[in-house]
């Protein structure tokens, strides 16, 4: 039951007049993981979210979220899933707890059963004592922490957060990664999440997906992304230049590449940790000396970069965006 | 949770996947959920009230301007002293000639009738900028992203103007009656319809600027739209003169504007008006229609285009 896919996109596609920004792109999600999304400005990682949670209509294909379809029954998606959106979305002019019981309304949960889980949530978030207070007197962090709350009012089973850390400091985004970790191991939840930060990916995805310019680039684990672009770098410096062993070290299993220059090898394998006590033991064996040793395990960045490409994105944007934008950064500083 | 939950079925349809996420729900501890599709509606509205009253200065200011208003317009520029400052001419001569102008014994009276409409319309004028500004802070998004009906977040707007201009109505009419204005006519079943006629040229017109508002995220061109419907629908109306002394074109145009058969109605039950526009039936059918038109059309055009 847990490795059955909760989300299944087929060909899901948005065009804006001229602009394919998301162009059929196809993945599922397995009940119970941390997917992550990832991707450039304007790549088509918020509009496949949106879509996903029936804000915008698809213009063509079709996702199947919990056995339900998003077009025929958007209202019944809505029902199982939450939303932590980008922008700070909760109302300046009430408090945390009033934001969190007019989400409740809005799914039509009975006041009997909202206002005790409204104080559960606070607590969860660590909001309780703020739970009276006006969202505008709440910091960045806060509020944040507030939108996640809302976000789980209605009980979901699959939970789409947009970029839930942008623009938070380091306490406060640790506290995020422990609530979503903690939702997933606890609460079995399954989370969909997209963000700008590769190593927050990196130590919370179960799955990642690389989406550029509407396509999906690439799919995987971290693990499996990051040893896609070639592997660890094992660089081993040795005192004499004479004799090249470098078809030897080519030898040994699981090496995939061998470089020599003047002093060193750089060594490109599938594991380096295995590989380096091979390499020591071989060139010892030939009555070299082996002056360094290093090893360098790729970053998800690496990976990234390697199929984004790192031309910076200039992203089309509207006056309205812009101005969420700016709200919503000025919102988290405070 | 998910341990326990019971074999799923073989299940095909759309339909049973709904019942099955129902009997789900019941499993995880979730509630049931209220799925009628105006819930929702009272805690829309309820927020834009509580934003109302619970901003001290935004209340004062809505409480102040009728006030003021009645005092310009009512006092400053009284139409009624171009009759009463005849010289020679005796009270009895004023009374009849404000009579047959007015259809009242005074201008002011026959203002403050015209006033009540002036500030449901002005009220109603800006239910559309709370549209614009959910849409710029996000917090429509976040309503949109839950099962809450389309139509209910329009008629949610559409309700909290209506409940506002209408207390606003009720101040000004409070304060009329202390600066003057004829209370002869005035019954319970006259003001009661009074109110009536206000709740349903309220509800239209709140609907209206809602609709103009669905798709705009830019408050600029929303108080263009605001300033150029403003003005025509008040001066091309009876609100502040009688028909009989405008220009014949303009009284053509006066009676397409369903402002004009709200202060008809008004002043026919608060004030015994005889200068009449239509029978009283007759006004009550104009803003029925005018009210059910546009709210009904606020919905459906909420179902398209209140969505990105």
């Amino acid at each position: 039951m847990s490795q059955e896919a909760i989300v299944k996109v087929e060909g899901l596609t948005k065009v804006f007049g001229p602009l394919k920004a998301v162009d059929g792109v196809s993945f599922e999600v397995e009940e119970g993981e941390i997917f992550g999304f990832l991707g450039p400005n304007g790549a088509g990682k918020t509009t496949t979210i949106n879509m996903l949670t029936t804000l915008l209509r698809a213009s063509g294909g079709t996702a199947i979220i919990d056995g339900l379809d998003i077009h025929r029954h958007p209202n019944e998606v809505r029902r199982v899933v939450g939303v932590v959106p980008q922008e700070y979305t909760a109302d300046e002019d009430l408090t945390g707890l009033q934001n969190i019981l007019l989400c409740a309304d809005l799914y039509g949960i009975p006041r009997d059963n909202s206002k005790p889980h409204a104080m559960e949530l606070l607590r969860l978030v660590e909001l309780e004592e703020a739970a009276d207070r006006k969202v505008s007197t709440y910091s960045g962090g806060m509020r944040r922490r507030l939108e996640l709350a809302c976000g789980l009012i209605n009980y979901p089973k699959l939970l789409f957060l947009d970029e839930p850390t942008l623009g938070l400091d380091v306490q406060t985004r640790t506290a995020v990664w422990k609530y979503i970790k903690m939702l997933k191991e606890e609460y079995r939840m399954t989370l969909f999440l997209t963000t700008h930060y590769l190593e927050e990916a990196d130590s919370l995805c179960d799955r990642i997906a690389i989406i550029d310019h509407g396509h999906i680039v690439r799919i995987g684990s971290p693990t499996e992304l990051k040893a896609s672009i070639g592997g660890d770098i094992i660089v081993v410096g040795v005192a004499e230049s004479e004799p090249d062993i470098s078809t030897d070290i080519g030898k040994i299993s699981l090496v995939k590449e061998v470089k020599k220059s003047d002093h060193e090898y750089r060594i490109k394998s599938e594991v380096g940790e295995e590989t380096s006590i091979q390499v020591i033991d071989l060139v010892r064996s030939k009555g070299l000396h082996v002056t360094k040793i290093s090893l360098t395990k790729p970053t998800l960045d690496e990976a990234y970069l390697e199929f984004t490409g790192s031309t910076i994105r200039e992203e089309e944007s509207n006056k309205q965006d812009a101005f969420k934008h700016r709200v919503t950064m000025m919102r988290a500083r405070r | 949770m998910t341990d326990e939950l019971p074999v799923r079925s073989t299940v095909t349809t759309q339909e049973q996947v709904i019942e099955e996420r129902e009997r789900e729900r019941t499993f995880r501890a979730a509630p049931k959920l209220n799925k009628s599709p105006i819930h929702g509606l009272w805690a829309l509205t309820n927020r834009d009230l509580v934003k109302w009253y619970k901003n001290p200065i935004q209340l004062f200011i809505s409480l102040i301007q009728p006030v003021v208003w009645l005092g310009l317009f009512g006092k400053a520029l009284n139409f009624g002293s171009f009759i009463s400052s005849q010289p020679g001419i005796t009270q009895a001569e004023i009374n009849a000639l404000n009579l047959q102008t007015f259809g009242t014994t005074s201008y002011f009276s026959f203002l403050a009738g015209g006033m009540l409409a002036f500030i449901i319309l002005f009220t109603a004028a800006f239910a559309g900028m709370s549209v614009v500004w959910d849409r710029r802070f996000g917090f429509m998004n976040k309503a949109l992203s839950t099962p809450v009906g389309r139509g209910a977040i329009v008629t949610g707007k559409v309700l909290q103007s209506v409940i506002r201009s209408l207390i606003q109505a009720a101040i000004v009419l409070g304060i009329a009656v202390v600066f003057g204005m004829d209370t002869t006519y005035f019954t319970p079943l006259s003001i009661a319809g009074s109110f009536v006629i206000l709740f349903l040229m309220a509800f239209g017109l709140s609907s209206l600027f809602v609709m103009l508002a669905l798709r705009s995220a830019d408050w600029q061109t929303q108080m263009a739209m605001i300033n150029l419907l403003n003005l025509p629908l008040l001066f091309a109306s009876n609100a502040m003169l009688p028909i009989s002394i405008m220009p014949g074109w303009l009284q053509g145009v006066v009676k397409f504007n369903p402002v004009s058969y709200a202060n008809d109605a008004v002043r026919q039950m608060l004030l015994g008006s005889t200068t009449t526009l239509a029978p009283l039936w007759a006004d009550f059918g104009v803003l029925a229609l005018f009210a059910g038109l546009l709210s009904v059309l606020g919905i459906v055009l909420s179902w398209r285009f209140l969505s990105k």
